[in-house]
């Protein structure tokens, strides 16, 4: 037996311990799966075995769940022969069967199963707990259980849909698999998804001790008097729940996502059947989910695609590995304070730099605050958050760059002021032992790298390192190179970001780089729609819809319409006759003129009132524009969703025809980090491989020809759409290609 | 008698009062069949009717289980006496159920199945509390996901709000409903169709609706909660604003006092073929002369009277106008301000008699209710056509036209 070992004590208690050879976390195989069939079979069969007990041999937890590419690729890549339409979804149904089947034959074996669950336990991991008839969970600081599948476009499919509700009532184990909410000891306790929490190293011994004194070898559904905590669908009480539930998940979801739906028809029809009934409809759904393009584009993207490039997929190869241990920021402010704090949070002495010793004093200050609040919230230690704040020194002394690895200048948007502060920190930067290996960063947003780079040295040593506000929680970095960036800067500035553990994307030069550049279209769509006298509730409610965490007119307040308008009219005197003006930019000037600023002096498109409570539409938005369309069948509906997701695509396929970036990973997971488009896409190039270059093409030309040049398809969509490219299978790395 | 065309008519039509469908409600104590049983032998016998030319009975009930379960039509039929060969049928057309059971009678009458038949209902809501029958429609994802299903009240405060009727315009128009009611007992308008409920020793128990308050006003009215803020809330208003985005946010005004009673009551109307009155030596009263049920948008789900009206008035070339008396059953204000609104009908020629946020709504029986009260209505004021119509679950509604012999 390769994944577990086996031990028989004097007791009869069979003891089977999960190890994955050659795995820093045990996931399960195919093989681990028949590994335990083979312990299921060994203790019904053997008089010897009075009960198992499966425990975890890794220290890093107990089980991670299923290896998804081992355990799916054949289930998503399953391709229908026309023959024999029906034959790939049955092969898939076996595969993603195995693993309910394996479960139920452990927890009918006819011996007590304790499960000893000594780290955490997600996904299949705790699946394979449910199927246990006992479960002691110990209760270290990094032990958790829960079904995150949702996350990734899943639904639990190893039993969880069906155990969890049968163990703990339909409406927590509906809300715990919708959100894929993970339980802490003392929470999975509480919420009775484990029997008993003990001291960590004490876990096998209590599930010995039960085996011993209670041992029970039959799940509290297969009783003959269990009933369901709360009712099932049809219990007068039940039937709220699942009222409520469909509601819930409409209101979450805006019916974007397959799995979501699934899991709940799953829950529904699985309660009203029989175990082994409920386990094969379990399982069709599951199938079923795997097929849809959300599902694979998200498996993809969040967990594919944010493993490779949380462990710096992007990086340029053949460059050796830095560990940058000092960082000066220039400039004090939220930005350069935000990165004050990620840096030391990582273990990195900050020199923190401004004008005067006061503005350097105040982003320590701003630090604290964060820590203060982590501490309050029972995240970090004070201990720890006392060292993260001695890190980081406030000076308005350049002296002190000398000897960073790094430098971030984060000051005002300002040309003039970034190449004075370059190079007067570069003098610094480039003396002392680390002159040969340090690099210079620059944080900003709007003005282009290649611009400020002039006022550089080293060129070659000069990169963007753009990160998003707040810096404390976007977990995206932009890292713009331009063609005089050496790819040695390129891997230190990675190596940085990897090291702050926020997802580093390569991105080349260009105005508002990818991110901002993909992003504003968002917001300038939403303008267009105002000025065309689509009302505003319209506007914001299906921008919702999209899967955008706001619509488009709430977008902008949140940013501040004051900002907007400065970049507008910067980004017009910057691009002097190729602008194109956006209609509707007048009235958010007049609204700024006005001294309505957005959210944060509670005036803009919405009045926020003073007291809190839900902010409304200001009613003087129908003076600049009159309201000609009220209302929106679903047909029409769809179209401004297409409008406000589409603008963005079609930026961001302009991008890979310019360059600007270039790997479809990067894209993905840069546009969920950076500005959270619609998730359920996986992304904003997996929207376009998921339509097909040659429709999305001709979408956009529909939308052209109505809307506007905007929307035209550049060269590179109409070579995909004739050649059938989609963006992964022609710019996507070879690991990429997997999904 | 002049030669009757071929066609259904109606020959005479029966209601319990309505009483207040709680435990402490004057009904509570009878059960669904006895209702049911009441009406029937009140048609009966009133009319001396032998009983083996009725060759159907079809009852609506909404929530048919426990006493009302198992085709209560059938069961209603033995116990009131009537012939063993006349049958009996349950059906469900949620809160239009009577008036499609009559619509259903009708149809067997002019097809040829039945010479006669009964069409009516019957719902004892303080007995068999409303959606406890369940139903996939709002608890199986796969109905309530793509319908977007919301509850009742909140596509009701949808209406208001996306036409545009205030608290107050919902209140006043509630208000009213209980000054016609009042005023319709006081004339006794309603005298002629109901039938007083008779308790266990033959002893009248209930011979006036229970739920009227005459001298309700705009002050009382103002003072209640909204009875579906909190659901809205909770989930059910962003359910709505994913299928009508153009509203900002759902405004709630209704509540107890402007929407629908909850009562426990029965109804039957007693149809038959022009044949019939030579049988029977009945007079009819009206005729039958059209029917339509439809389906519309199931979310924001009450705004389907309209669209039947529209359809039926059409397939029998008349217009709105042509209507002298329309019954719209008062589920919620804003369905009935909504309809006015959408034909342009004015108030006076709408539920002239009151309704049933005064008077209530047993959901099963209300259709056929509804239908004797404005035939009575088109004799005592001498007016010749009505229409009836009801909003109903799922998008659905249902009319019937009826015109004065």
């Amino acid at each position: 037996m390769e994944n577990f070992k086996t031990e028989l004590d004097a007791d009869g208690i069979l003891l089977a311990t999960f190890d994955v050879p050659g795995k820093s976390m045990n996931t399960f195989t195919k093989s681990a799966l028949a590994d335990l069939s083979a312990i299921a079979e060994r203790a019904k069969t053997d008089v010897e075995v009075k009960g198992v007990v499966i425990t975890s041999g890794k220290t890093t937890g107990f089980c991670a769940g299923a290896d998804l590419e081992e355990m799916l690729g054949g289930a998503w890549e399953a391709k229908s022969d026309p023959n024999d339409p029906e034959g790939a979804l049955k092969a898939g149904f076996t595969a993603a069967f195995e693993m309910n089947r394996v479960y139920r034959q452990l927890e009918t074996c006819g011996k007590p199963v304790a499960v000893a669950i000594n780290g955490l336990a997600l996904g299949g991991g705790l699946e394979l707990s449910l199927a246990c008839h006992y479960r002691v969970l110990n209760d270290g600081p990094k032990t958790q259980v829960g079904l995150p599948e949702i996350k990734i476009g899943l639904f639990p499919g190893g039993g969880g849909s069906q155990r969890l509700p049968r163990l703990i009532g339909a409406q927590a184990a509906l809300m715990a698999m919708s959100e894929g909410k993970s339980f802490k000891p003392k929470e999975a306790l509480q919420a009775g998804i484990v029997h008993e929490v003990v001291p960590v190293g004490q876990e096998v011994e209590a599930a010995k001790t039960w085996i011993k004194t209670k041992g029970d070898a039959v799940a509290l559904w297969d009783k003959k008097d269990y009933k369901i905590p709360g009712g099932g669908p049809y219990h007068p009480a039940g039937s709220q729940v699942f009222i409520m539930g469909n509601a819930l998940l409409r209101k979450q979801s805006y019916g974007n996502y397959p799995a979501v739906v699934n899991l709940m028809r799953a829950v529904y029809e699985g309660l009203q059947l029989p175990f082994d009934t409920a386990i094969r409809v379990e399982s069709r759904y599951f199938v079923n989910t795997l097929q849809t393009p959300q599902a694979k584009a998200m498996i993809r993207t969040f967990f594919f695609n944010m493993q490779a490039l949380g462990k710096g997929g992007g990086r340029p190869a053949g460059q050796p590995k830095t560990d940058p241990q000092q960082v000066a920021v220039l400039g004090a402010g939220m930005m350069g304070a935000g990165i004050a704090y990620v840096s030391a949070l990582a273990g990195i002495r900050v020199i923190l730099i401004d004008r005067d010793q006061a503005a350097a004093d105040k982003g320590k200050a701003h630090c604290e605050g964060l820590i203060k609040k982590a501490v309050s919230r029972g995240k970090m230690t004070p201990e720890k958050g006392q060292g993260i704040l001695d890190l980081i020194v406030p000076t308005p002394d350049y002296g002190q760059i000398t000897g960073s690895d790094l430098v971030i200048e984060a000051v005002f948007e300002n040309a003039e002021l970034k190449a004075t502060v370059t190079k007067d920190a570069e003098a610094k930067l480039y003396a002392g032992d680390k002159a040969d290996t340090a690099i210079f960063g620059s944080n900003t947003s709007t003005i282009p790298i290649s611009l400020l780079g002039k006022a550089s040295g080293k060129p070659e040593n000069f990169i963007g390192i753009h990160f998003f506000s707040p810096v404390d929680k976007m977990l995206l970095v932009e890292i713009i190179t331009t063609d005089k960036t050496s790819d040695a800067t390129l891997a230190k500035a990675m190596d940085y970001v990897l090291k702050i553990k926020k997802t580093p994307i390569v991105v080349n030069d260009s105005r508002f780089f990818f991110a901002n550049r993909c992003f504003i279209p968002f917001t300038a769509e939403g303008l267009h729609l105002w000025s065309e006298g689509y009302a505003p509730a319209l506007i914001d409610n299906v921008g919702r819809m999209t899967g955008m965490p706001r619509g488009p007119l709430e977008m902008m307040d949140d940013v501040a319409l004051d900002l907007l308008v400065k970049i507008t009219s910067e980004t017009a005197k910057a691009m002097g006759d190729a602008y194109v003006p956006i209609p509707g930019e007048k009235e958010v000037a007049d609204m700024v003129a006005d001294g309505r600023l957005g959210r944060k002096n509670g005036k803009g498109f919405y009045d926020y009132p003073e007291a809190g409570g839900n902010k409304s539409l200001w009613s003087g938005l129908s003076d600049k524009f009159t309201v000609t369309t009220a209302e929106a069948e679903p047909e029409l509906v769809e179209e401004i969703k297409k409008r406000l997701l589409y603008i963005q695509a079609v930026t961001a396929a302009r991008c890979f025809e310019e360059g600007v970036i270039t790997d479809p990973r990067e894209a993905d997971v840069g546009s969920i980090l950076g500005w959270g488009f619609a998730p359920w896409s996986g992304g904003i190039v997996s929207l376009i491989d998921a339509i097909g270059a040659a429709k999305f093409v001709e979408e956009l030309d529909a939308l052209a020809a109505k809307h506007g040049d905007r929307f035209t398809p550049p060269q590179l969509l109409r070579d995909m759409a004739t050649k059938g490219e989609t963006f992964y299978g022609r710019f996507g790395k070879k690991e990429a290609k997997a999904a | 008698m002049p030669d009757l065309a071929p066609g259904a008519y109606i020959y005479d039509a029966v209601r319990t009062p309505r009483g207040k469908g709680k435990k402490d409600g004057k009904l509570h104590e009878v059960t669904a069949l006895e209702l049911s049983r009441q009406v029937l032998k009140g048609l009966k016998d009133r009319n001396n009717l032998d009983t083996s030319l009725v060759d159907d009975v079809v009852f609506g009930c909404v929530t048919p289980v426990g006493e009302q379960g198992g085709d209560i039509a059938r069961a209603a039929v033995l116990a009131a006496g009537y012939a063993q060969t006349t049958g009996g049928v349950q059906i469900n057309r949620f809160c239009a159920s009577g008036l499609e059971a009559i619509n259903m009678a009708a149809a067997k009458v002019i097809s040829g199945e039945a010479e006669m038949a009964i069409g009516g209902g019957v719902e004892s809501m303080s007995r068999i509390p409303m959606g406890s029958d369940g139903g996939a429609w709002a608890i199986d994802v796969n109905a309530a996901f793509p319908s977007y299903f919301v509850p009742q009240g909140v596509s009701a405060d949808t209406i208001a709000t996306k036409w545009g009727f205030s608290r107050d315009d919902v209140d006043a128009y509630a208000v009213e409903s209980h000054k016609r009611s009042a005023q319709s007992w006081a004339d006794q308008r309603f005298a002629k169709s109901v039938l007083a409920v008779k308790d266990q020793m033959g002893v009248t128990l209930l011979d006036r609706d229970e739920t009227i308050r005459p001298n309700t006003d705009m002050q009382t009215l103002g003072g209640l909660n909204p009875s579906f803020a909190m659901m809205g809330e909770m989930a059910f208003d962003a359910v709505i604003n994913q299928r009508y985005p153009e509203l900002e946010r759902i405004n709630h005004v209704h509540t107890p006092g402007n929407s629908s009673a909850i009562v426990d009551g029965s109804a039957a109307v007693l149809i038959g073929s022009a044949g019939s009155a030579a049988k029977t030596g009945l007079k009819p009263r009206a005729r039958i002369k059209g029917m339509a049920s439809i389906g519309s948008e199931p979310s924001i789900m009450l705004t389907g009277p309209s669209y039947v009206t529209e359809k039926l008035l059409k397939r029998l070339g008349m217009s709105v106008s042509d209507i002298d008396l329309y019954e719209l059953n008062e589920a919620f204000a804003s369905v009935v301000l909504r309809y006015m609104q959408t034909l342009d009908i004015p108030h006076d020629k709408i539920n002239v008699c009151g309704g049933a946020i005064a008077m209530g709504h047993p959901l099963g029986a209300t259709g056929a209710m509804i239908l004797g009260t404005v035939l009575d209505e088109l004799e005592r004021t001498g007016k010749q056509t009505a229409l009836v119509t009801l909003c109903v679950g799922g998008g659905m509604a249902t009319a019937t036209v009826i015109e004065r012999i």
